[in-house]
């Protein structure tokens, strides 16, 4: 890996990896709208002041402007919480970046509802589908620290803009360390023959608790990591939905526009066995004492997923 | 500057016109007043400021010119075409799907640096170019011009106040104040006020000039390039739709079609004020 991994935190691997890639490409520059700290760009700052660029408060001008680093041969990452450096930019996302498909790294970062506390306003539940949208964008959605930083690792690579959505918390490791990553592939982390499931982000860790109890009552469930949301893996979505009797996608984002959106796209071609979306159901979320007492009350929990395969296998 | 260069440069200016005035054509939308008020200045960056070099529109060398105001891009093809970017044959072809010529400003063409026309946008791309050439203590500057009905556009002063943050002397900022948008005068559609002030109090230098005078703006254009620490607003007054009489001041040519009898109109008009230079 590209750094000595020693967090279970996405976003301190986040910013380890600005560092290490400042350290590699000398046209990598960092924007930040006043949330450095929140997003771990202060590490790159303290490395690179040069080539830092604190924006203030005003994400629509930091989108722009990364497209003019853009366009003069740099590689900009610009930060900030996922619901601002997506909806307040997206016209300077659409306009400014994609139509000329700029090689602009965006961080969407407390995604989800990661930031349990700050509520509605903070919390990205659209994110996905807004940017999805848009052509020439690619969407990443790591697991967890270790995929962060393979992903990391093979970013600078990927032609045109990229969407990075990192969660605000200290999550399990799923990912195995020392497999060759590659984006756009489907991971699959668990084999099973009776259901598939579609996850991504820290819903992968519930499937795949999920898929451990499910096991125990004899249900086999295949867990697939979908850390590239755009481009999809069409043919490996394909080939996952043959054979099965179910197909259930868990995503931390709305079921309108997100992964199940993007999985039942792929399969709409294709004899395919009934899909179940699990994510948030068309609502803004709202503040919590933790994060897993909001997931819980929006149904993103590991025995959310058991319940919707049970259904499906016929138990 | 030496009169015969104003001369020479008033030509070209004519000549960007007529050039406009062809892409506008006939019975096709176009958008003229906010594209002719921009022939003068178009002409003293394209024929005489920048550096250029249109055998490789891409040499990192060169000096950028965006439109932020991005639907006047008739103007820079105008510009582009004479200095060969592309064939001639292209102006015919403007905004159709066989064409290389979008409606607004898209990196297929070649001499055009971002995608602008989502008003608001163009100063805060110019930030990140003059940004990155600084970085680069690459010497080319960043021209970018917008327009007086697009400042009430919240991101561009964003941008502004980015500008003097970063204290970016690489980048000069150019307002086409003709005091007319889209659906009428400014002071009755939306009143932006007090426009230098706004800018001063931004932390720009400002200059004010007739924006189609030919020494005024090459004057200008010369002490912005003096000025360091701050960057460096030039607010040309201008006349929407100039050189057409019947669209002077107007705002029913923004974007408008032109009948047969109006076309040949405007090139008697044109082929006059040649006659004169």
């Amino acid at each position: 890996m590209m750094i000595k991994l020693e967090t279970k935190s996405l976003r301190e691997a986040y910013g380890l990896c600005l560092v290490e890639l400042g350290k590699r490409n000398k046209n990598v520059v960092v924007l930040e709208a006043d949330l450095g700290k929140s997003t771990r760009t202060v590490l790159f700052k303290e490395a690179f002041p040069d080539r830092f660029f604190e924006m203030g408060i005003a994400e629509q001008n930091m989108a722009s402007t990364a497209a003019g680093f853009a366009l003069a041969g740099k590689i900009p990452f610009y930060n900030s919480f996922a619901v601002f450096a997506s909806g307040r930019a997206f016209d300077q996302i659409r306009n400014s970046i994609c139509i000329p498909k700029l090689k602009v790294r965006i961080c969407g970062s407390s995604c989800g509802l990661s930031d349990f506390g700050d509520g509605k306003t903070h919390q990205s539940v659209e994110d996905v589908a807004i940017l999805r949208a848009i052509p020439n964008m690619t969407i990443l959605s790591p697991a967890d620290a270790v995929e962060t930083v393979m992903m990391m690792e093979a970013m600078l690579d990927v032609d045109g803009p990229v969407y990075i959505r990192i969660n605000r918390n200290d999550l399990p490791i799923v990912t195995p360390e020392n497999e060759p990553y590659k984006i756009g592939k489907i991971w699959e982390l668990r084999k099973g023959k009776d259901i598939a499931v579609f996850a991504t982000g820290y819903m992968v860790k519930k499937a795949l608790e999920a898929a451990e109890e499910l096991s125990r009552e004899g249900i086999e469930v295949r867990v697939l990591n979908v850390s590239t949301i755009k481009p999809l893996d069409t043919k490996a979505v394909i080939s996952h939905s043959k054979g099965v009797k179910g197909i259930v996608t868990v995503e931390e984002h709305s079921v309108i526009g997100g992964l199940g959106s993007a999985i039942a796209e792929a399969l709409r071609k294709e004899a395919h066995p009934p899909i179940e979306f699990i994510g948030i159901q068309d609502k803004f979320g709202t503040s919590a004492k933790n994060y897993e007492e909001l997931l819980e009350a929006y149904g993103l929990t590991s025995k959310a997923i058991a319940d919707a395969v049970r259904g499906m296998a016929g138990r | 500057m030496e009169a015969e260069k104003v001369k020479e440069l008033k030509k070209v200016a004519l000549k960007l016109r007529s050039n406009v005035l062809e892409m506008v054509g006939v019975g096709k939308a176009g958008h003229l007043g906010g594209s002719s008020s921009l022939a003068e200045i178009t002409a003293v960056l394209y024929f005489h400021k920048m550096r250029l070099n249109p055998k490789d529109p891409k040499d990192p060398k060169r000096d950028r010119f965006l439109l932020s105001k991005g639907h006047a891009v008739l103007i820079q093809y105008a510009a582009l075409v004479e200095l060969g970017y592309f064939p001639r044959e292209e102006l015919k072809k403007v905004k159709t799907l066989e064409g290389l010529l979008q409606g607004h400003p898209d990196m297929k063409t070649p001499g055009i640096e971002a995608v602008t026309g989502s008003l608001g946008q163009g100063l805060s791309i110019a930030n990140g170019m003059a940004l990155a050439l600084r970085l680069e203590k690459n010497p080319a500057r960043v021209y970018v011009i917008m327009g007086d009905g697009e400042l009430s556009e919240g991101q561009l002063w964003e941008a502004a106040m980015a500008s003097a943050n970063f204290k970016v002397d690489n980048l000069v900022g150019i307002v086409d104040y003709n005091r007319i948008q889209a659906t009428g005068p400014i002071k009755e559609v939306f009143d932006t006020g007090d426009i230098p002030a706004k800018w001063k109090s931004f932390g720009w230098h400002v200059i004010e000039i007739d924006g189609h005078d030919i020494p005024q703006i090459a004057k200008a254009l010369d002490e912005a390039e003096t000025v360091k620490g701050k960057p460096t607003v030039i607010i040309a007054h201008t006349v929407k739709g100039k050189g057409f009489s019947f669209a002077e001041n107007s705002a029913a040519y923004h974007n408008a079609a032109l009948t047969e009898e109006l076309y040949k109109q405007a090139q008697e008009e044109l082929r006059k004020q040649g006659e004169l230079l």
